[in-house]
């Protein structure tokens, strides 16, 4: 069942077990049936041995419930819910070392200062600053600093959490049993 | 009680009532073997090479309904399993397959027959483990028969290091529960998601119900046709749904797909409503997918999530186990005759008669197969290889009993019918087993007769030989512009001084006549038999609607007349 839907970005988080090979199986998966991962970020979650994953997969409907659906499928993984649509906060953070001279180095800290990012390294041709936010402003402070040359950067990928008291996974939406 | 991992690996089996398991020995697993020899009530088939192992316990658990169990040693003992393993991850086959590991100091470093087994086996398997520490070894056990067993049945492959075999002694404390925090298993559908299902039923005119695999796992084949005989809706099955309702119950129509009956196809194209039952709609049942039932809606059930919608948007789509979805859906489906849609498909197999055999002076494959059900009247087990020979034991072959077909469908894995029969027969041993063979197949695994003749195995090999890769060969025909490289085979072994060199029967036949003594004469006689039938060389396999193509496309036998 191929019809093309529209293609957007979807928000997945998934709860698993914090265990050697889970993020191995995870990924084989996601290779095996040809499935895109935008982003991947993992790490430890509130509860003891378990881990929390969000995963930013672009594709249609179809694709993004199969995806869903087969991570649901893994024994080692607990819960999974597709958040795109519910009310959350996303946060990237990413460090970004940029070229600097005598006469750039002022504007770039500027802009560093509009954005609300940290230089956390100066050295004499280069600084590398960290910024946190929405991945809209991480690509904005990325495109603003291009111009001065970017020597390496490096995010995290995307982490997201459901807003109020809820913990976005107790409504399985996505765990293919509703 | 202190015992090994070794020993906990035996206790742990006999909790999970396997009393019969399949293997070879190596290095890494040799403790495991030394354990094994102090449990008599765990019977030990040793095979010839590990992938009958695999494919042993499959047509064991197939046949049995129970969780199949192998074992091998490390490196390439493990990956001569893997073709056995993948066989039953696609046709959702109960399978726990132990595997030796190099003790946990060589791990990672390459030594000797060292492989990353649960790496290997991580896509064809349900779940693997590698079990690091002795008193983790009666939990993964546990947790690996449930898995294997539960929900969508799959293998579970438990990778143990020989270190952790020999271990200290460790108090052995089975597990009272499963440790399987992610694993759901799923009941009932909601209400009123049945209640939609129901009314879709009640108000179809031209229903067909599509039974699969899933209704013989789940014990549900007694409720499905109950529900065909309700609203008198015909069922089709699937290759593997074969046998889940006897072949000449009224409402049966045989298998329909790529090698399905004509009418069947053809009916399916004119339904308005289908009920895919433990199915998954797979590429060989509907060819060419836009052009798959047009004028139908569906009603799918299937206990694995991921299956529905996946290949077909249904209207209604249930996750569930069948048993309990169909006891939910029963009493709300209304009596109905469907008379005129009965009418219609018993025109369109008067008009298609793929399930006849044609009258012919040479001895055609279709023919044995008639004869010998009809010998058998549909009694006993039947298991087959892959390619041609398969298509017409399922087009052909009778059954009464569910689960006496025993096919490789999802992976299609030539030289399955040896040791799957073997497995079949050690897990029924009251009842003859009769594996349908390719000479391809047939020369894959035929090792494997030293193990059925080792354990008396009542096992019947009724080899189709017909001398080439008859499959490749008439693809090659169709597609290939006849270019036949690789599908002839001009130095096939002499299969009756075969048996003879097994100390075993073997008969030879060439003709029709002879076809009926040989096979009762193969009954007749004690433990496994070759059966040599040397049939029509060229014999094409119809139907056949080619790959990606739709019943429009459908190939049929020109007409003829039928035997007796």
């Amino acid at each position: 069942m191929t019809q093309a839907n529209q293609t957007e970005q979807h928000t997945l988080v998934a709860l698993v077990e914090d265990k050697p090979g889970v993020l191995t199986k995870v990924a084989s998966m996601f290779r095996r049936r040809g499935f895109n991962i935008a982003s991947l970020a993992v790490g430890t979650s509130e509860k003891q041995s378990l881990s929390r994953m969000t995963f930013v997969v672009n594709g249609d409907d179809y694709t993004v419930g199969q995806v869903a659906k087969q991570l649901d499928k893994l024994i080692d993984v607990i819960e999974v819910s597709d958040i795109t649509n519910e009310s959350i906060v996303t946060r990237e953070l990413a460090l970004i070392k940029v070229e600097t001279t005598p006469i750039t180095r002022g504007e770039i800290i500027q802009i560093v200062n509009l954005f609300r990012a940290n230089i956390i390294d100066v050295a004499s041709e280069s600084m590398v600053i960290e910024i946190t936010g929405e991945e809209d402003k991480v690509n904005a402070l990325h495109n603003l600093l291009a111009p001065f040359g970017i020597i390496e950067m490096l995010r995290s990928g995307l982490v997201a959490m459901v807003r109020g008291h809820a913990n976005g996974l107790a409504h399985g939406q996505m765990n293919g049993h509703s | 009680m202190e015992l090994t991992g070794a020993e906990i690996v035996c206790e742990s089996l006999l909790k999970e009532g396997a009393d019969v398991c399949f293997g070879l020995p190596g290095g890494a697993v040799l403790p495991l073997y030394g354990a094994l020899s102090s449990y008599p009530a765990i019977r030990h088939i040793l095979v010839r090479h590990e992938q009958a192992a695999a494919m042993a316990a499959d047509g064991y658990a197939r046949a049995t309904g129970k969780v199949g169990v192998c074992i091998a040693t490390s490196g390439p003992g493990a990956t001569n399993l893997v073709t056995g393993i993948a066989s039953a991850q696609m046709d959702s086959v109960p399978l726990v397959a132990i595997t030796g590991q190099v003790p946990r100091p060589a791990i990672g470093t390459d030594a000797f027959q060292e492989t990353d087994v649960t790496g290997v086996t991580l896509p064809i398997t349900k779940h693997n483990m590698l079990v690091m520490e002795v008193k983790d070894v009666a939990q993964a056990i546990h947790d690996a028969f449930h898995i294997a067993r539960t929900g969508r049945p799959g293998p579970v492959l438990v990778d143990i290091p020989r270190d952790v075999l020999l271990g200290d002694k460790t108090e052995f404390i089975w597990p009272t529960e499963t440790k399987l925090p992610g694993y759901k298993i799923l009941g009932e559908a909601p209400d009123d998601q049945v209640a939609a299902a129901a009314e879709l039923i009640n108000k179809a005119q031209k229903p067909l119900i599509m039974s699969g695999h899933g209704v013989l796992i789940s014990h549900a084949y007694g409720l499905m046709t109950e529900l065909a005989e309700k609203a008198q809706i015909p069922v089709i099955t699937t290759l593997l749904g074969i046998s889940a309702i006897p072949s000449d119950h009224e409402l049966n129509l045989g298998m329909s797909g790529m090698h399905g009956m004509a009418y069947n196809n053809l009916a399916i194209d004119e339904a308005d409503l289908i009920i895919g039952l433990g199915m998954r709609f797979d590429d060989r049942v509907t060819g060419r997918i836009s052009a798959f039932a047009p004028n139908a809606k569906f009603v799918h059930i299937d206990i694995d999530a991921s299956e529905v919608d996946k290949n077909i948007k249904t209207t209604v789509g249930m996750v569930g186990d069948l048993k309990a979805v169909l006891g939910q859906l029963l009493p709300k489906i209304e009596p109905n005759v469907h008379i005129n849609w009965r009418r219609r498909i018993d025109q369109l197999k008067v008009e298609h008669p793929s399930h006849l055999v044609r009258k012919s002076d040479e001895l055609l494959p279709q023919y044995v197969l008639k004869r010998l059900t009809e010998v058998t009247q549909g009694r006993g087990i039947v298991v087959t290889g892959v390619g041609m020979h398969q298509m017409w034991a399922a087009q052909h072959c009778k059954f009464i009993e569910p689960n006496t077909f025993v096919t490789s469908g999802g992976l299609g894995t030539m030289g399955f019918e040896v040791p799957a029969a073997l497995g079949a027969q050690i897990g029924c041993p009251d009842t003859t087993v009769w594996s349908v063979c390719g000479d391809g197949g047939f020369q894959m695994t035929m090792c494997d007769i030293a193990t059925a003749v080792e354990n008396h195995a009542e096992v019947k090999f009724a080899i189709l030989n017909n001398n080439s890769l008859g499959l490749v060969h008439q693809l090659q025909e169709l597609f290939f512009e006849k270019d036949y490289v690789a599908s002839e085979y001009s130095a096939n072994p002499d299969f009756v001084k075969i048996a003879d060199a097994y100390g075993i029967r073997g008969i030879r036949v060439t003709k029709q006549e002879e076809v009926v003594d040989a096979v009762q004469q193969a009954m007749e006689t004690a433990g496994p038999v070759i059966v040599d039938f040397i049939v029509k060389e060229d014999e094409g396999l119809f139907p056949f609607i080619p790959n990606g193509q739709s019943v429009k496309e459908m190939l049929e036998e020109p007409a003829f007349e039928e035997i007796a």
